[in-house]
C-alpha cells in the first residue's frame, strides 16, 4: 500500500487506475486515523475511468492524491476544519488543483487539518482529531495532519499540505514521511484559504523525495492570480543525484538548544554525519536571532489571521444561525462557527494590531523577521543549506498539549524561522525514537529546492529510515 | 478680500469611481454593470471568496496617476496598499484594500475661482482602494424588513481625493467639487453621470472649533447643502454656549440635515497594516510617460479659448468647465470648415453654442451628452448645428428659424428623433434642414412673397396705416408683424420693415 508514484504507474498501466484507487479506497473506509474530512469516492472513480479511456500520459496520470481541506476544490466541500464553513463549496478551483487535474491526478478527497491551519497536532478541527499510525494515541502533528497521516498509513500515495510555520514539516517529521515547505512565491497561493499570507505556501507530502519532487513540479510554477507567485522554470525532478560531495552543510547551534529531545538530536547529528560521509563539508554557523523567531512569528501570523477571518460573517456562505440584526447575526455566527484556538488567534491578532499596540507588536515583530531573514541570508554566504531538527520532539499524545496553547507554540521553534525567512526547507525521515519517527530539516537559499531535494535524496539513498512502515493499523 | 467671518475651514474627501476602466481593480470583471442585474459581475475575488487573491490593475494604477499628475501632485517612488479592518456586510472580506502610508499621490493642488478670486485648495493626497458592495433596502432603510446586497460595485476602482482645510465657504466648495469633475471628465478617466460616481465626505470646523465628518454626500449640491447646514448647527451650538464636538454625522440627503453617528471614543479602529498579497508596487518610473498623455486641461483650454478665438472670458469658461460642450464647440469650428471651405466666426459660434444652445438645454435641464445621445448620434447633431450655423451665416434662414429647429431638436424625445431617422446618406444636412423647414411653411420668405404679404397688410389693416400716417410709430410694428405671420416666420424682420417704409411711402 505505500507504493511510490512509479510502481503506482506500472500497476495502473498493468490494470486500471480505477482499481488503483479502489484499493486506496478500500483501505480508507476501514481506518482509524480521521485523515479525511471529505471523501470524493465517486467523483474519483469517475475520473480514474475517464482516465483508463484515454491514453495514460500527465506525469501523475491515475495516481490519487489527497488534498489538505483549505485548497479550494471546485464542487467540493472545503471546510478548513471549521464549523464555519459549514456546506461551503467553491465555485473554483485552485491553482494547484488545476495543475493536479491537467497532470492527470485523481483527487480522492479532503484531509483532516487544524481548524484554518491553526496548530500543530490537528486536534483543534472541528471534525476531530486525526491520528498517527505510528501510533493510535498519538498525534499526527500539524497542521496538515490528515494529510501527513494520510501518506504514512498507506491511504494515498501522495498528498498536498499547507506550511504557515512548519504545518508541512511537522506533520510529516512526526509521521515519518517526506514533506517540502517551498520558497515563499514558488507555488501560486490561488485557492489556498488564507491563514497568514505572507509566511505561507502549499508544499507536497509523499513516502520518498522522488515522489515529493515529482508532486512539486506539478504544483510550482508561475500563476497571474497570485501577486507573489514568481516567474521560474524549473524541473525538480532532473536534479535528483545521490551526490553531496563538495555540498557545504551548516549546522546552527541555536537549533539544537534547550527543549530538544535528546534521541532527536541524537538522530538528526547523525543524519548529519551520514551526509558528511558521503562527502558533505560541515560548518557551524550562527544565528544569533533565532529566539526571537517564535514570538515574532506568531504575531505575525495571528495579525494577517485576525484580518483574513473577518470575511467569515455568514452573509454569503458557510454557518448561519438565526437571523438578526447585522451585529448580533454576525458575531452569533461567529462566536458558534469558530473554534477556542482560533478565536484566541484572532484576538490577539486583532490586539496586536490596534492603534496603540500596532507598533509596540506588529511592526517590531516585522523588525524582527528582517533580522531573521538577514540571519539567513549570512549562514548561505558560507554554507549551500542548513541542517537542524524538524520537530524538536517525537509525537506527543493526543490531548496532551492542547489545553496549553503555549507550549503548543513551543513546539514551532524550529520551523517558523524558515517561514519568516521565506526560504525552502524539507524534512526527512531520520530515525526513531521509541518507535516514533524524527524528522531532519534541511533548509535551503531562496529558490534553491534543488539542493535541499538533492541533499534529501542522497540521505535517503544511503538509509532505509523512510522504508518503515507503521505495524498495527 | 474675504473675511470668512465664522471662520469656516472645510477639507473634501472626494471618492471618484474610475468607471472608465474596461475591469475592476482587483480582479478581471468586467465595470459596465449599471444596467445589468445585481450580483451579474461578480468573481471568486470581488466576492472575497476564501483562497481568492488580489492583482492589481495596471490601468486603474495610471489613471491614479494620470489624476495625480493634473492635480499637480507629487507621485510616490513606492506605492502600497494596506488593509482596512472593519465589518460591514457590503464588504466581502471584511476589510478593505485602500492605502495608508505611501499613498499614489500627495501634495498636489487645485486653482478654483474662491470668493475673493483665485484660490489654490491644496491636495493632501490622492489613494487607490476598492469600492465596496451596495445595500438595497425595500423603501427605506428604517423600515426594510431585510437588506439586499449586491457585489456588481465591489472592487471597482476608486480615487479617494483628500483637500487640505483650505475652503471657506459652502459655495468655495461645490466650485472645488465642480473643477475637480472638469478635471477628471478631461483626463477620461471618470463618468460623473453614472450612478454611486462621486462620493463625498466633508470635515468642516468654524472658528477653530473641532471639525465634524459628514459622509454620504452624493452630488455637488448635496456637499454645498450639508455644509450650509452644518454651520448653522455648529454656529447654533457655540451661540448656546456649547462645544462643537469631533464627531462622524450623516446627511440625510431627503432633509437636507446632518445627524449624528459617532463621537470621537466610538471611532473605528482601522487596525492598517500593509496588505501581504500585493507588493509595493514601484510607480515613479510610470510618471514621466504617463505624463506625456496628459491632455490639455481645462484652465488651458480656457485660456486658449480666449486667445485663439478672440470670446470672452466668460465664454471660455462656461465651454470648458464641460469637457462635452468645449468639444462640440471645436468640432462644430471644425467641420465647418470642412464643409464650407471657409472659417466659421468662433465668436458668432460661441453666441449661439454657447450663450444660446447651452442656455435652451440647461433651461430643459437636459445635458450635451444625453442631448446628442452618447455616440451614435453626436455627429449628427454637430452636423445639424454645422448646416444651420452656415444657413443662417449665409442668410438662408433666419434667427427664429434657427431657434425653431434647435428646439425642435431639443424637443423630440432623445435630441430629435423625428429628424435623425429620415437623414440619409444623400441628403445633406442643409438640405434636410430646408427640407423640414419648408414642409413646416418656415422657410425664409424673400421677394415677391414679401412683397406681396407687404400689400396685403397694408391693405387689411387700414388703422394701423393710418395711425401710423399720423405719426404713432409704433403702428409700423404691428404692420411687421402681420407681415411675419403671413410668411409665419420666414421673412427677414429688418427687410420686411424697410419694404413697409418704402411702400407707405
Amino acid at each position: 500500500m505505500w507504493a511510490g508514484i512509479n510502481e503506482l504507474m506500472e500497476r495502473i498501466h498493468a490494470s486500471s487506475s480505477e482499481e488503483v484507487v479502489s484499493e486506496y479506497f478500500e483501505r480508507i473506509e476501514s481506518s482509524k486515523l480521521n485523515a479525511f474530512i471529505t471523501l470524493s469516492k465517486e467523483s474519483a472513480l469517475l475520473r480514474a475511468r475517464e482516465i483508463d479511456s484515454k491514453a495514460h500520459d500527465g506525469s501523475l496520470a491515475g495516481i490519487p492524491v489527497a488534498i489538505k481541506d483549505n485548497i479550494s476544490t471546485k464542487g467540493t466541500l472545503t471546510t478548513c476544519g471549521s464549523r464555519i464553513l459549514t456546506g461551503y463549496v467553491p465555485p473554483y478551483d485552485a491553482h494547484v488543483i488545476e495543475k493536479l487535474k491537467g497532470a492527470g491526478a485523481v483527487i480522492i478527497g479532503k484531509t483532516n487539518m487544524d481548524e484554518f491551519a491553526m496548530g500543530t497536532s490537528t486536534e483543534t478541527s472541528f471534525f476531530g482529531a486525526a491520528r498517527n499510525p505510528w501510533d493510535l494515541e498519538r498525534v499526527p502533528g500539524g497542521s496538515s495532519g490528515g494529510s501527513a497521516a494520510a501518506v504514512a498509513g498507506g491511504e494515498v500515495p501522495i498528498a498536498l499540505g499547507s506550511d504557515t510555520g512548519g504545518s508541512v514539516r511537522c506533520p510529516a517529521s512526526f509521521c515519518g514521511v517526506v514533506g517540502l515547505k517551498p520558497t515563499y512565491g514558488v507555488v501560486s497561493r490561488y485557492g489556498l484559504v488564507s491563514y497568514a499570507n505572507s509566511l505561507e505556501q502549499i508544499g507536497p507530502f509523499a513516502t520518498n523525495v522522488r515522489d515529493v519532487a515529482a508532486l512539486f513540479d506539478v504544483i510550482a510554477g508561475y500563476d497571474a492570480r497570485d501577486s507573489t507567485s514568481v516567474q521560474r522554470e524549473m524541473n525538480y525532478s532532473s536534479e535528483l543525484r545521490n551526490e553531496v560531495s563538495g555540498l557545504r552543510i551548516g549546522i546552527p547551534e541555536e537549533y539544537f538548544g534547550e527543549g530538544t529531545d535528546e534521541n532527536v538530536e541524537k538522530a538528526v547529528r547523525n543524519g548529519i554525519h551520514t551526509l558528511e560521509d558521503l562527502g558533505a563539508d560541515l560548518a557551524e554557523v550562527k544565528m544569533p536571532h533565532t529566539k526571537y523567531a517564535l514570538s515574532a512569528y506568531y504575531i505575525i501570523a495571528m495579525s494577517e489571521a485576525s484580518s483574513n477571518l473577518a470575511r467569515f460573517d455568514g452573509m454569503r456562505y458557510g454557518l448561519r444561525t438565526d437571523d438578526s440584526d447585522w451585529h448580533t447575526t454576525f458575531s452569533q455566527v461567529r462566536a458558534a462557527g469558530f473554534g477556542d484556538e482560533v478565536k484566541r488567534r484572532i484576538l490577539l491578532g486583532t490586539y496586536a494590531l490596534s492603534a496603540g499596540y500596532h507598533d509596540k507588536y506588529y511592526l517590531k515583530a516585522l523588525r524582527v523577521r528582517t533580522l531573521i531573514k538577514q540571519d539567513f541570508e549570512r549562514a548561505f554566504r558560507d554554507v549551500d543549506v542548513l541542517i537542524t531538527p524538524t520537530m524538536p520532539y517525537p509525537a506527543f499524545r493526543l490531548g496532551e498539549k492542547i489545553d496549553d496553547p503555549l507550549s503548543l507554540y513551543l513546539a514551532d521553534v524550529d520551523t517558523v524561522p524558515i517561514n519568516l525567512a521565506g526560504v525552502p526547507s524539507i524534512s526527512v525521515p531520520c530515525g526513531f525514537s521509541q518507535g516514533l519517527p524524527i524528522g531532519m530539516q534541511i533548509i535551503g537559499r531562496h529558490f534553491d529546492e534543488a539542493a535541499i531535494l538533492r541533499a534529501a535524496y542522497t540521505f535517503e539513498e544511503n538509509t532505509d529510515f523512510h522504508t518503515r512502515r507503521p505495524g498495527g493499523i | 478680500m474675504y473675511e470668512n467671518p465664522d471662520g469656516v475651514m472645510i477639507g473634501l474627501e472626494v471618492h471618484v469611481q474610475l468607471n472608465k476602466l474596461k475591469t475592476k481593480i482587483f480582479c478581471g470583471c468586467a465595470t459596465d454593470y449599471h444596467k445589468d442585474p445585481p450580483n451579474s459581475h461578480v468573481c471568486p475575488v470581488c466576492l472575497g471568496l476564501p483562497g481568492s487573491l488580489p492583482v492589481i490593475n495596471k490601468k486603474a494604477v495610471e489613471a491614479a496617476i494620470k489624476v495625480g499628475l493634473a492635480l499637480n501632485c507629487r507621485i510616490e517612488e513606492y506605492t502600497q496598499f494596506y488593509r482596512k479592518n472593519y465589518y460591514y456586510p457590503d464588504l466581502p472580506k471584511g476589510f478593505q484594500i485602500s492605502q495608508y502610508d505611501f499613498p499614489i499621490a500627495s501634495k498636489g493642488q487645485i486653482i478654483i475661482e474662491g470668493e475673493d478670486g483665485e484660490l489654490i485648495v491644496r491636495i493632501t493626497r490622492a489613494h487607490l482602494e476598492e469600492d465596496p458592495g451596495r445595500l438595497v433596502h425595500e423603501g427605506t432603510i428604517d423600515r426594510s424588513k431585510y437588506t439586499l446586497i449586491d457585489y456588481n460595485r465591489s472592487g471597482m476602482a476608486l480615487l479617494e481625493i483628500v483637500s487640505d482645510p483650505d475652503l471657506r465657504s459652502p459655495k468655495e466648495a461645490r466650485r472645488y467639487l465642480d473643477k475637480l469633475r472638469n478635471i477628471l471628465e478631461y483626463l477620461d478617466v471618470f463618468d460623473g453621470d453614472l450612478e454611486g460616481a462621486l462620493r463625498v465626505d466633508a470635515n468642516i470646523s468654524i472658528m477653530g472649533g473641532q471639525r465634524a465628518e459628514i459622509k454620504n454626500i452624493s452630488s455637488h449640491k448635496g456637499a454645498e447643502r450639508a455644509l450650509l447646514f452644518e454651520i448653522v448647527r455648529q454656529k447654533n451650538v457655540v451661540r448656546r454656549g456649547g462645544v462643537v464636538v469631533q464627531e462622524t454625522r450623516h446627511f440625510d440627503e431627503a432633509r437636507e440635515i446632518t445627524l449624528s453617528m459617532r463621537t470621537k471614543e466610538e471611532a473605528h479602529d482601522y487596525r492598517y497594516f500593509p496588505e501581504p498579497d500585493l507588493m509595493p508596487l514601484k510607480v515613479s518610473g510610470w510618471a514621466p510617460e504617463i505624463k506625456e498623455t496628459l491632455p490639455e486641461l481645462p484652465d488651458a483650454r480656457r485660456m486658449r479659448f480666449i486667445k485663439q478665438y478672440g470670446i470672452t472670458d466668460d465664454q471660455a469658461k462656461s465651454l470648458t468647465g464641460e469637457l462635452v460642450w468645449a468639444d462640440y464647440y471645436e468640432q462644430v469650428l471644425k467641420i465647418y470648415e470642412n464643409e464650407y471651405g471657409e472659417k466659421l466666426d468662433p465668436k458668432f459660434a460661441a453666441a449661439w453654442i454657447n450663450d444660446y444652445l447651452k442656455g435652451e438645454m440647461n433651461y430643459r435641464g437636459s445635458t450635451l451628452t444625453y442631448a446628442v445621445g452618447k455616440v451614435s448620434h453626436h455627429l449628427i447633431w454637430h452636423e445639424y448645428t454645422v448646416a444651420i450655423l452656415g444657413l443662417l451665416k449665409h442668410e438662408k434662414i433666419t434667427d427664429d428659424n434657427a431657434v425653431i429647429i434647435f428646439r425642435n431638436l431639443l424637443d423630440s424625445p432623445r435630441g430629435g428623433s423625428d429628424w435623425r431617422p429620415v437623414k440619409k446618406a444623400a441628403d445633406s444636412a442643409e438640405n434636410y434642414v430646408m427640407r423640414i423647414l419648408e414642409e413646416k411653411g418656415l422657410l425664409k420668405v424673400e421677394g415677391d412673397i414679401v412683397e406681396t404679404a407687404a400689400f396685403e397688410a397694408i391693405n387689411e389693416n387700414p388703422q394701423a396705416v393710418a395711425d401710423y400716417k399720423a405719426g404713432k410709430e409704433k403702428a409700423l410694428n404691428s404692420l411687421v408683424g402681420a407681415v411675419m405671420k403671413k410668411t409665419k416666420g420666414g421673412a427677414d424682420a429688418r427687410k420686411v420693415r424697410e419694404i413697409l417704409l418704402v411702400k407707405l411711402g
